[in-house]
């Protein structure tokens, strides 16, 4: 049966379909210009979770949790899902801690650098020429013979470790729900202001993200491999998803009254370029050496893809560390070890990428 | 005789990379790539025909798939 998702136009509409989606959270109640960020989304969890303790920054959020058990319904109902493992793992968890590290630098994954231009924010600009340069660092790498090497099939509860955890979070939800004006119920911290406050209905937040993580799974969408596949072989095919996604975005903003164009005072980010392009740049060389963005590394591990879902666990614990840290930026600037940051994650990521050229035989 | 390309276990955008290089360099007219994700299938069959070869047949044999590509 032919994926009828896989091709250019099925890819189009699922990006019109995020585009159009994501927008509609932040009208629903997401945080401005991150109706859906996979990076920002991870960091509340781990601040649910008490992995920091930025109180700002701790929710729940249910659209990654949609997002790993949709794109697991859908690799089951399509027969594509393949529990696989063993391909430099730990290579992979530290490359996911430094992916957060750089993202929270410039305040967004690339799914919230593109919807934060679709807002209006000029900063998304540098944002996008940093993941643009790390990604094509990334292809040098990948020209030279950097990769990870093969993964194994395993059993297929080892492919349902990702999807367990995050039915775990779902549960803890429900059990712990918010408590207006508490910052906790008993295990799961909660935004009482700030970012982490502002969140969509759980059960709207749920079906989106379910909704996108079935149809990603089947499009493949990936914005990072849009970026590699246009530097490295001049193929546009993912970029055409991740185009319509910012169009549709922007015209979505455009209805919903959401489209404020400038540079200084825009929602949850800070004008300064330098580090706005350095903190993605090191994102875009990290997603690049793990072969997806953070939002294709959920719905790999949704089809049992376990590589992936350590490199999610990575970026979960990353968020712990840019915070506890004070790596991560803030509506101010960036933060007291941000510099620090990302001048140690892309050492360890051209240290990764020098290293790692295995001979395929 | 056919060269075969080995891209079983390999993630994105490794089997891309291995079946151009191979398009590009081998001798052979005839190329055999196997993969064993749906998405490599997807991403190899749509690299070759963008380097203009002909998909002879795709062939699945439990959860790989075997693609036969003939170069122009």
């Amino acid at each position: 049966m032919k994926n009828i998702f896989a091709t250019r136009w099925g890819l189009i509409t699922v990006g019109a379909i995020i585009g159009i989606l994501a927008p509609l959270l932040q009208k629903l109640g997401n945080p401005a210009n991150m109706g859906i960020c996979v990076a920002c989304f991870e960091r509340d969890i781990a601040g649910a979770l008490g992995l920091h303790r930025a109180a700002v920054v701790q929710y729940m959020r249910p659209e990654i949790i949609g997002f790993v058990l949709g794109s697991m319904a859908a690799a089951y109902i399509f027969k594509e899902f393949r529990p696989r493992l063993g391909s430099a793992t730990v290579v992979r968890f530290v490359l996911g801690v430094f992916a957060m590290i750089g993202a929270l630098v410039f305040l967004g994954c690339p799914w919230r650098a593109v919807l934060r231009l679709a807002g209006g924010d000029g900063n998304a600009i540098l944002g996008i020429l940093g993941l643009t340069f790390g990604i094509w660092i990334g292809t040098l790498f990948l020209k030279k013979g950097y990769n990870l090497g093969r993964t194994q099939a395993t059993h297929a509860a080892a492919g349902w470790m990702l999807p367990i955890i995050m039915l775990g979070f779902l549960i803890l939800m429900v059990v712990f729900p918010q408590i207006q004006g508490q910052d906790k119920n008993d295990v799961l911290f909660y935004s009482t202001s700030g970012p982490g406050s502002m969140h969509a209905p759980l059960l709207v937040a749920l079906i989106i993200g379910l909704a996108i993580g079935f149809l990603a799974q089947r499009s493949r969408f990936c914005t990072m491999g849009a970026i590699r596949d246009t530097v490295l072989f001049g193929q546009t095919h993912l970029l055409s998803g991740f185009i319509s996604l910012v169009v549709f975005a922007f015209l979505t903003n455009l209805v919903l009254g959401q489209f404020n164009p400038g540079f200084a005072g825009q929602p949850v980010a800070h004008t300064m370029h330098v580090w706005n392009f350095a903190g993605m740049a090191l994102a875009g060389l990290a997603f690049a050496l793990a072969g997806g963005c953070p939002g294709r590394q959920l719905f790999l591990a949704g089809e049992g893809d376990g590589d992936a879902a350590v490199f999610v666990m990575g970026m979960i614990v990353g968020a712990g560390i840019a915070h506890n840290f004070g790596m991560a930026s803030g509506p101010n600037g960036i933060g007291p070890h941000g510099i620090a940051a990302v001048v140690t994650g892309t050492l360890v990521c051209l240290f990764i990428g020098f290293t790692m050229r295995k001979k395929l035989a | 005789m056919a060269t075969t390309v080995d891209a079983r276990g390999l993630s994105c955008p490794q089997p891309v990379i291995l079946t151009i290089n191979e398009i590009k360099k081998g001798k052979d007219k005839d190329i055999i790539v196997l993969v064993d994700t749906d998405t490599s299938k997807e991403n190899v069959t749509r690299a070759a025909e963008n380097q203009g070869c002909k998909i002879k047949e795709i062939s699945s044999e439990g959860s790989e798939y075997r693609i036969s590509i003939t170069k122009a």
